[in-house]
């Protein structure tokens, strides 16, 4: 935080009234699709943000809730509807070209080129950025040691295993070394193996100073990843800060989960209310949201009520998010 | 390590025309590989030109283009030159578009970079008038070798054979964007067949007679074979300028439309 603080101090006369550094900065802004109904669908209703450079930044929330909207509209390729955009201080209806040239993405679906090899996708995209030949070749060499794909120089996409994708489709989006890297649901549909790989690319990425915007739909991930939040439902946003920050301001330290046989959860909840801070009922267990877990399991059975199965943990951005949208995140 | 830190000092704006032959190399990269599959194309209009120019030409005594005496297979050639710059622009702008744009999304892939609409439409038709192109210029060296051409103005098929494949090109990538599935592409099929046969390709436009005659005037690939006739038997004239005219309107008309349909279909 205070070093952000102290680099947007160096103000130039230009500079719009946020910070100087701001990478993305939104106001007001609105995505409505026509659908082919001809009604017209409002995807994102009015959100403001702005991320700062060198920041680690999520959009947190259920599929539908805007998060790729937004995306798209931040990688300057979707008009914004309504409200004020700038990327890199830039407005995308104007400096598209100029606001991508600067971006990393990674899409939410790999859509890598399948009629070339692995080095050619690299390179033939390294060029569409303008880079010169040998600086492109240059650079393919190194994201192919950085994405452990090497060896899989010469072999054609369709060869691949989805993590290897993934991996040369991040690869891809780092070839202009972008001041801004997008990635839309990084590693939904990788197993775990693969995930932690690309954990760790990401870490180190920005470690190296990189400003990462992510969506994702993993607590996990967010937590790991995320310096900053935001928890987006239905078009808004519903919560704003850091990991931590979040998890004290919309949970509690501990959550007992408690599993009843079929169909009692609902009667032991109210039974247990006044144990916890909040009760929250799931069609295969509760929560009791609280201070203490083990002292909520103990009073438990002191009530007589046994539990088929029970497991006290610390609060997760999960819990965060089924407050404030009332939902888990399995839609 | 160094891959990693942020620097985009390197990336340089691109102008439409660098843009445009990135398009070119990235086609040209997959075809490196497989330029066999070029080799069917260009073949299919000697076969023609074989069976129906020199096989039936033989029962075909003399012809006459323009006041001037050829013979039956000198007046088939050009039809297949210019039908050979069609069908190649064709094979590209449709079933090739179709399957970026619908099924890999590789336009989506390149509005990700500082690539525009515009670009993807030159880049993507400029390479389907290419491959048309190189088609009708191996059929050129056939012709030459099998004595057909009769004029130095064949030199000018070349930049004629390339307008036909941007006018085609651009026009059949155009309706592409229109197509929702590969069941679509039929229509094509339906329109490119008769196009072939009727278009003064095997016989003259004198063969017609009133309103027909006019609508078979009025159709591109007309235009197209009627000005490779005129320039490889030597016999310009006013109407190849007329032909120039509707195939350079054709191809321009084509290229501001797949550009608005991009637009529409990828920056939603």
């Amino acid at each position: 935080m205070s070093d952000t603080l102290s680099e947007s101090a160096g103000q130039r006369d230009d500079a719009p009234a946020t910070a100087v550094d701001a990478m993305i900065v939104a106001r007001g802004l609105r995505k409505s699709f026509r659908q082919s109904s001809g009604a017209s669908f409002e995807a994102v209703r009015g959100i403001d943000l702005e991320v700062r450079k060198g920041e680690s930044f999520g959009f947190l929330g259920p599929n539908g809730a805007g998060k790729s909207s937004t995306m798209r509209m931040i990688a300057a390729v979707s008009p914004v509807t309504e409200g004020e955009l700038r990327i890199l201080g830039m407005d995308p209806a104007v400096d598209g070209p100029a606001i991508r040239g600067r971006l990393g993405v990674c899409p939410q679906e790999d859509n890598l080129d399948q009629e070339l090899n692995v080095f050619d996708n690299l390179y033939i995209y390294g060029r569409y950025f303008g880079l010169p030949k040998q600086v492109v070749r240059d650079r393919v060499g190194e994201l192919l040691e950085f994405a452990k794909l090497t060896e899989k120089a010469k072999s054609r996409v369709e060869e691949l295993s989805g993590g290897m994708k993934r991996r040369l489709t991040i690869a891809r989006s780092l070839v202009n070394r972008p001041d801004l890297l997008l990635l839309d649901e990084p590693t939904t549909g990788l197993d775990p193996q693969a995930r932690h790989l690309l954990w760790d690319q990401l870490f180190r990425l920005k470690q190296a100073g990189v400003t990462l915007v992510l969506t994702t739909h993993y607590m996990d991930e967010a937590e790991q990843l995320c310096d900053r939040l935001v928890v987006m439902d239905k078009g808004v946003i519903v919560a704003e800060g850091a990991p931590l920050e979040l998890i004290r301001a919309h949970s509690t330290r501990e959550v007992a989960e408690l599993r009843f046989g079929v169909g009692e959860h609902g009667d032991h909840a109210e039974a247990l209310a006044d144990l916890g801070e909040r009760v929250e009922v799931l069609p295969d267990r509760l929560l009791v949201y609280t201070d203490d877990g083990e002292e909520v399991l103990a009073k438990t059975h002191e009530r007589g009520l046994q539990p088929l199965a029970t497991l006290v943990r610390r609060s997760s951005l999960e819990d965060v998010f089924l407050r404030l949208t009332g939902r888990t995140l399995v839609d | 390590m160094t891959t990693l830190a942020s620097d985009t000092t390197q990336v340089q704006p691109l102008t439409a025309a660098a843009a445009t032959r990135l398009l070119v190399l990235r086609n040209y990269v997959v075809y490196r590989d497989a330029w066999k599959l070029f080799l069917t194309g260009f073949l299919e209009p000697v076969f023609y030109l074989f069976s129906i120019g020199i096989g039936v030409g033989a029962l075909v005594s003399g012809f006459e283009v323009g006041g001037k005496e050829v013979s039956y297979a000198a007046f088939v050639a050009p039809g297949m030159l210019a039908a050979s710059a069609f069908n190649g622009a064709l094979i590209d702008s449709t079933y090739n578009v179709f399957f970026k744009l619908k099924y890999v999304r590789l336009y989506d892939q390149m509005l990700a970079t500082p690539l525009t609409t515009g670009d993807i439409a030159r880049g993507e038709i400029a390479w389907g008038q290419l491959r048309g192109a190189s088609y009708a210029t191996m059929f050129l060296l056939v012709m030459l070798a099998m004595g057909l051409i009769d004029s130095w103005w064949a030199l000018l098929a070349l930049p004629a054979v390339l307008l036909i494949g941007f006018a085609f090109s651009a026009v059949c990538m155009a309706a592409t964007t229109w197509m929702r599935n590969f069941q679509d592409f039929d229509k094509i099929t339906l329109v490119q067949l008769p196009l072939f046969l009727f278009s003064a390709t095997f016989f003259p436009i004198d063969t017609y007679s009133g309103p027909v005659r006019w609508i078979v005037e009025c159709t591109p690939l007309y235009r197209g074979v009627v000005l490779c006739r005129e320039l490889t038997t030597g016999t310009v004239s006013v109407a190849s300028g007329v032909s120039v005219a509707y195939l350079l309107v054709m191809g321009v008309v084509g290229l501001l439309v797949v550009r608005r349909r991009l637009d529409a279909l990828l920056l939603t």
